[in-house]
């Protein structure tokens, strides 16, 4: 699923908006998690799962095709960890 | 950032309803919820990609007794941060 299936389900829903609007709101969705994940801020949905910034260490590197050695900086990655009702609902719909 | 902040972002750039914008906003993640449970994955172009990936059952320990236990085949959610996303975390870092 993309993201404009993800708007075109929700403007299916008849849950309160045109699929102009779905488009809209799925964006803004996103583009807000990724504006607090750049401030630094974690993010927490209940049920769904947590988003957070983590460091990662400089260190050396190696360029594979020439082998020549890179300094790689310090660097911050996003890390989502499941929620636990999500995590039961994967696993229960594997178990039928 | 919770739920909530999601909505509110909703709220003050679409021009719903509080209440429109709640509704929309956990429509959004009940879907995406019940495509993961179904095993297909979501790719957010921008933010990145949910994928839900198999584990075989392998064998584990209980870290606390030392007790041989399996571990049953699973289902686990992952998330993989788009380039776009990742490059944002660290701007400040690459334009340096």
């Amino acid at each position: 699923m993309t993201k404009s299936e993800l708007a075109q389900l929700l403007a299916d829903s008849g849950c309160c908006v045109t699929r102009r609007h779905a488009d809209r709101v799925v964006s803004t969705i996103f583009n807000s998690m990724g504006q607090a994940l750049v401030d630094g801020d974690r993010i927490e949905i209940r049920g769904f799962g947590s988003f957070e910034v983590r460091s990662r260490p400089a260190r050396k590197g190696r360029n594979p095709r020439t082998g020549q050695s890179v300094d790689i900086s310090e660097r911050k990655v996003p890390h989502f960890r499941a929620g636990k009702e999500i995590r039961k609902l994967i696993n229960d719909a594997a178990g039928s | 950032m919770t739920k909530a902040d999601i909505i509110e972002s909703v709220y003050e750039q679409i021009g719903f309803s509080k209440r429109e914008a709640a509704d929309v906003v956990e429509t959004v993640f009940e879907t995406m919820k019940s495509t993961l449970a179904n095993g297909e994955k979501i790719k957010v172009s921008g933010f990145g990609n949910f994928v839900v990936r198999s584990k075989r059952a392998r064998v584990g320990r209980n870290p606390q007794t030392g007790d041989v236990i399996t571990i049953s085949e699973r289902r686990v959610l992952t998330f993989k941060p788009s380039q776009v996303l990742k490059d944002a975390l660290n701007d400040n870092q690459s334009d340096a």
